[in-house]
């Protein structure tokens, strides 16, 4: 691994003044992606801007009818908050499926969202749930936030905050995990919100994208059985040595399905 | 180069090394705590696993300059004199080993989980074993091991 600057800001300011002019810097959080990155030496950034000493991004707070939580909150911290397990139990149960214990340790929300991997559980619930991406400018929308395959609205330095989630009625996630890594191979995130149901798939595209059929069968019965007979295409799905474009197309279906069932 | 201070196993060192040094490397090759191995460079197998404050960490996936305000415990902090750890005695008795090579990762992982919680279930060890991935065993001895360990420190028969 290529040697850096390393830096460690205690506040969202000083992190933002320290990547100002340095075009070659990263954020760093819990590492959990980036650092395999590093080790596989494919980027090299000139500056590490640690963001694991600023307090005020580790917050989980309920805000009106949201429930907002800080971008340096771990995934474990989210499978084991009261707060999230009592308001969205099953954006809790995602969490506590990502990876591994010793990746739920380290990794964390603003990362995720920030690294925008197509197989990463959170964009599902992001975008499921109609989530705001917080970060030191603005306030994203969930449908601007995924751009495409490792790509986000952020502009280069922008850092994530937090993300706000609604509360929904019910939501529940169901994944068909990679082997190894635990990835989503298939994710799917259903919920029923004030604003209607959203149904979220992530792992089977370039990025996480909804599915307005499913959206409208449930609308009309919120019952698995409601799913019956709706075909995903396969046309612009992923395909690889781990799950064909047609078998992860049928893999929406079924998790969908598990989804709305986790649901009842 | 940086010089940083790690609290290592209740003793404080201080080393010389590069921002970019992971800590296990700081682990094994300055500190000679070889007990932490380095089985993969995906940061998926778990052998390199250590405590950072208490919590279960991939040491080849963090940086040392990031583990200097924490109390870090290896597998070699384990023992207290000749009495081996209660997992590590676990894990002898039911032959929770075989090359051994995952071992340390393994012992460090589900010291966590036996903390977090006394009683696990055979799925719930399962699901915490996956990030830690052993070539010999089949996994059964190690959830025995585990279950026997959890039975004794809950002060039943283990
Ligand atoms: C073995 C293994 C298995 C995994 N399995 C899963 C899985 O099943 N599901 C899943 O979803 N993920 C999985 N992951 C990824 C894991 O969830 C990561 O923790 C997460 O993707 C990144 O979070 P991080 O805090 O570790 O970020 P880092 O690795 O520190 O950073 C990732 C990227 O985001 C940027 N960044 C970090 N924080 C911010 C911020 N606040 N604002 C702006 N940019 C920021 C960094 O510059 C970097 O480019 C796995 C990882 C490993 C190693
Ligand atoms: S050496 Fe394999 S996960 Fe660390
Ligand atoms: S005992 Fe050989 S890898 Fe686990």
């Amino acid at each position: 691994m290529k040697d850096f600057q390393f830096h460690r800001p205690t506040t969202v300011a000083e992190a933002v003044a320290l990547m100002a002019g340095k075009d070659g810097a990263k954020f760093l959080s819990g590492g959990q992606s980036l650092l395999p990155v590093l080790k596989l030496d494919l980027a090299e950034p000139t500056d590490l801007i640690s963001l694991t000493g600023i307090a005020e991004l580790r917050e989980i707070r309920v805000d009106g009818q949201a429930l907002v939580i800080g971008a340096l909150v771990t995934h474990d911290a989210v499978a084991r908050s009261a707060d999230v397990r009592k308001h969205i139990p099953g954006l809790a149960a995602l969490a506590g499926g990502i990876g591994d214990p010793q990746v739920r340790n380290r990794g964390t929300l603003g990362g995720s969202v920030a690294h925008a991997d197509p197989s990463a559980d959170y964009p599902a619930a992001i975008l499921a749930l109609g989530a705001t991406v917080h970060t030191n400018l603005r306030k994203i929308d969930a449908e601007e936030f995924f751009t495409g395959l490792f790509e986000s609205a952020l502009a280069p330095g922008e850092l994530v905050t937090a993300v706000s989630f609604p509360i929904p009625k019910r939501a529940a996630y169901a994944k068909f995990a990679h082997r190894a890594s635990k990835y989503a191979l298939v994710g799917v995130m259903v919920a029923l919100t004030s604003s209607g149901v959203r149904v979220a798939v992530t792992g089977a595209g370039a990025k996480v994208f909804r599915v307005s059929a499913m959206e409208d069968a449930l609308t009309k019965g919120f019952v698995p059985e409601a799913l019956s007979g709706i075909t995903v295409s396969a046309d612009d799905l992923n395909g690889d040595a781990e799950a064909s474009a047609e078998f992860r197309a049928h893999l929406i279906g079924v998790m969908a399905k598990r989804a709305v069932a986790a649901c009842q | 180069m940086p010089t940083i201070t790690l609290r290592v196993n209740r003793k404080n060192h201080t080393v010389e090394c590069a921002n970019s040094s992971l800590l296990v490397d700081v682990l094994r090759e300055q500190l000679r705590l070889t007990g932490t191995h380095v089985g993969c460079d995906t940061s998926q197998c778990g052998a390199c696993t250590v405590h950072v404050d208490g919590h279960s960490v991939k040491s080849c996936t963090m940086l040392a300059v990031e583990a200097q305000d924490a109390e870090i415990t290896t597998i070699e902090g384990l023992a207290d004199g000749n009495t081996l750890h209660p997992m590590q005695a676990a894990f002898q008795e039911c032959h929770g080993l075989q090359c051994g090579f995952c071992t340390s990762g393994m012992v460090m992982s589900t010291t966590e989980l036996v903390s977090r919680n006394p009683d696990p279930s055979e799925p719930e060890i399962r699901h915490w074993l996956e990030g830690n991935l052993c070539r010999c065993t089949g996994y059964h001895n190690i959830v025995r091991a585990v279950q026997t360990c959890a039975r004794g420190s809950r002060g039943g028969t283990p």
